[in-house]
């Protein structure tokens, strides 16, 4: 399912992280002007009662949830999508790659999209001699500098205007420049012309309407509405989870979702998509395919971990996240990083190829209660490593020590010979291992200073 | 009131003298205080490392320790909270010790839950000097709920000026076996707090969790700043009339 092979070493891309000034600067900068606006936007509403009725909700789509999807393909149908199934990322990668090639589409535009980033639809493409332009102006920044998002909602957040002058100055041949707005005209020059050259249009969806057959977008630059609008041909890749039951359940989610994530009581933008354009109006791609992709989602849904999926991605647990916005995404080295993200990467994974992403969360708790739908965060990625001390990745020193634990919390002498044990040990251990060195030299350390 | 005194493994391996305070207190408003000598460790280090087997172990060993029906009373957020919230899933399969479970959890406190619900501490006015700044510990603040308690507990300290610090609640880098496995975020994260400590412009620093307390007495360490670092059983003890 991932491309990945290797263990993510978390531990040392953390360290390295916490070396780089300028990321740790605009992180804990943009985490907390994020986390700032999100609690402002949600002081004088009743945030609890909302996002009680939300998670509810998604509850009751996941409960159902294939009947739901099968009520969305009849209805998009009817609308005039074209409708796609697809199991797993390669499949979802053919089909996209196929319906561009039918069509000999040279240059397509993206709207900001994690799911393409999920499945890697972006090489694929460029693979298949394609030209792929991302239009959200994070997603552009991270597409010259070649790397991936390092957050859900806003990519380029590890970069600062320094960074993003330089990116420019070097991608774009202008001279260097690090004032936001003429760098975001200059974007916006670049690209205009490829929203009128391209011949099809990719977007992910924020959620789609079973009774309707609708997507819905939620943007705030309006490059969603001219890549879903401006070329003959649009392609939306969604996750099957994303589904909601009726259109009026949907302000609820318009309310929640732009306070979680920006701070915003609404997105600039909110695109609600039924069909390719008909006869007799005026806008909207003539062609729309909608791709249903299940990446092991239908799994997820049997399992205990089910409720991850009512997810909505707005990033505000990452915002909160004391271990995220102290390294950053990169460091999780998944698609989605911070708690949601540990949690989303090693169901869709197996554990050999994410189990040290379990050590990124100290338990705080403090995802759990800015989550706009009550995902319970902090009880899945405890759940978690459950599963990690069951399918035995954790060092074998820990687990002899933890059998140790359990075996003398039974026992008081044994108990207490050990803290004797410890307490006379540890100034010695101390000196060989940083980690150690880190605990009281002796009793009475707390009064010493 | 007879109470029984839970003491935490990391105050009775480190910090004996918070235990002593903890006692101190209890005594002095009118509790009989009873220390179970059989008590070892509620389980939370295996728990939150995802080892039930151990964690289950430790919990059946608590539950008989602490089987007399006195009120309990623990000098720790995380471990009070273990108690009263990790136990019943602990035995979800097991009816007879999830009941136990729960009703342990039911007569379990936090010390300065105890101390203001209970016993109305915050009322009798201590005495103190200085000024102190409060670190509201993850699992006592978003799991327990315990938010104004210790802060009423400081107020009523007469002569000592309570100094705020910006982001009181948020996680100082602890996380239990956290600080052994990933040393390098959890230093960062213990500076972090150290810089709002300092900011409040608090002499001293206090909180109902040992484990954060002992990280932030590291990040004070090692930078060699002029803060003291006392669990709010200490500082309470100290300011008794």
């Amino acid at each position: 399912m991932n491309f990945r092979t290797r263990v993510p070493p978390f531990r040392v891309n953390a360290a390295m992280a916490l070396r780089d000034a300028s990321l740790r600067s605009a992180m804990s900068h943009a985490a907390e002007v994020f986390a700032g606006k999100r609690s402002e936007a949600f002081f004088s509403v009743p945030f609890e009662e909302w996002r009680q009725e939300a998670s509810e909700l998604r509850l009751l789509v996941l409960k159902d949830l294939p009947h739901y999807v099968d009520d969305f393909a009849v209805h998009a149908t009817k609308a005039g999508a074209i409708v796609h199934r697809a199991k797993d990322a390669a499949a979802a990668r053919a089909l996209v790659s196929n319906i561009l090639k039918d069509r000999r589409v040279q240059k397509v535009i993206k709207s900001k999209s994690m799911v393409t980033e999920e499945i890697g639809l972006n090489r694929r493409l460029e693979d298949c001699g394609l030209e792929v332009v991302e239009t959200d102006l994070g997603e552009f920044i991270i597409q010259l500098a070649q790397e991936h998002p390092s957050h859900i909602i806003v990519p380029a957040i590890h970069k600062n205007r320094r960074d993003v002058g330089r990116i420019f100055a070097s991608c774009c041949g202008t001279d260097y420049c690090e004032d936001p707005f003429v760098l975001t005209k200059m974007a916006r020059r670049i690209l205009r012309d490829h929203f009128l050259s391209a011949q099809a249009g990719i977007s992910g969806a924020n959620f789609a309407v079973a009774e309707s057959g609708s997507v819905v977008i939620f943007t705030n630059e309006g490059n969603g509405r001219m890549v879903t609008t401006l070329p003959p041909l649009h392609i939306v890749v969604l996750t099957i989870e994303k589904m909601l039951p009726t259109l009026q359940t949907l302000p609820k989610f318009m309310r929640l979702l732009p306070r979680s994530a920006t701070g915003q009581r609404l997105t600039s933008y909110v695109s609600i998509i039924t069909g390719a354009r008909k006869n007799g109006e005026a806008t909207g791609a003539r062609e729309l395919h909608i791709v249903l992709l299940d990446n092991g989602r239908s799994a997820i849904l049997q399992g205990e971990f089910f409720e991850i999926l009512k997810c909505i991605r707005c990033g505000a647990c990452m915002n909160v996240c004391p271990v995220y916005r102290l390294v950053g995404g990169h460091a999780y080295e998944t698609t989605y990083p911070g708690p949601m993200g540990i949690i989303l990467s090693s169901l869709l994974d197996d554990m050999a190829a994410t189990y040290t992403l379990l050590d990124a969360t100290t338990l705080c708790g403090s995802c759990g209660e800015v989550c706009p739908v009550m995902v319970p965060l902090p009880k899945l990625l405890r759940k978690l490593r459950e599963r990690r001390v069951e399918e035995g990745f954790t060092p074998l020193a820990e687990r002899g020590a933890m059998m140790a634990f359990g075996l003398a919390a039974q026992f008081p002498r044994a108990f207490h010979f050990a803290e004797e044990a410890a307490h006379k040990a540890l100034p010695w251990a101390g000196r060989f291992t940083a980690a150690l060195g880190r605990l009281p030299r002796g009793r009475n350390h707390g009064k010493r200073s | 009131m007879r109470v029984q005194f839970f003491s935490t493994c990391l105050v009775d391996t480190f910090y004996p003298e918070t235990g002593e305070a903890a006692v101190k207190l209890l005594r002095r408003f009118g509790c009989e205080v009873v220390y179970p000598k059989g008590q070892t460790c509620c389980g939370k280090p295996a728990d939150s490392g995802g080892y039930v087997r151990e964690a289950r172990m430790a919990a059946k060993h608590f539950i008989k320790v602490f089987s007399n029906q006195d009120p309990i009373v623990v000098p720790s957020g995380s471990c009070a909270s273990m108690v009263k919230n990790h136990y019943p899933a602990l035995f979800k399969d097991d009816d007879r010790m999830r009941q136990k479970a729960e009703e342990i959890g039911q007569r379990t406190y936090e010390l300065s839950q105890f101390l203001v619900h209970v016993v109305r501490a915050h009322e009798q006015g201590f005495q103190g000097q200085g000024s102190v700044t409060y670190h509201a510990s993850c699992q006592l603040t978003r799991e327990l709920g315990v938010r104004e308690e210790p802060l009423a507990l400081i107020r009523s300290i007469q002569g000592m000026e309570f100094r705020p610090m910006p982001y009181a609640d948020r996680c100082c880098g602890f996380g239990g076996i956290f600080m052994v496995k990933q040393p390098e975020i959890s230093m960062a994260l213990a500076d972090d707090k150290l810089d709002t400590i300092i900011a409040s412009g608090a002499d001293t620093v206090t909180g109902c969790d040992h484990g954060c307390l002992m990280n932030i007495q590291d990040a004070v360490r090692r930078r060699g700043a002029d803060i003291k670092v006392k669990h709010l059983a200490v500082l309470l003890a100290e300011s008794l009339p």
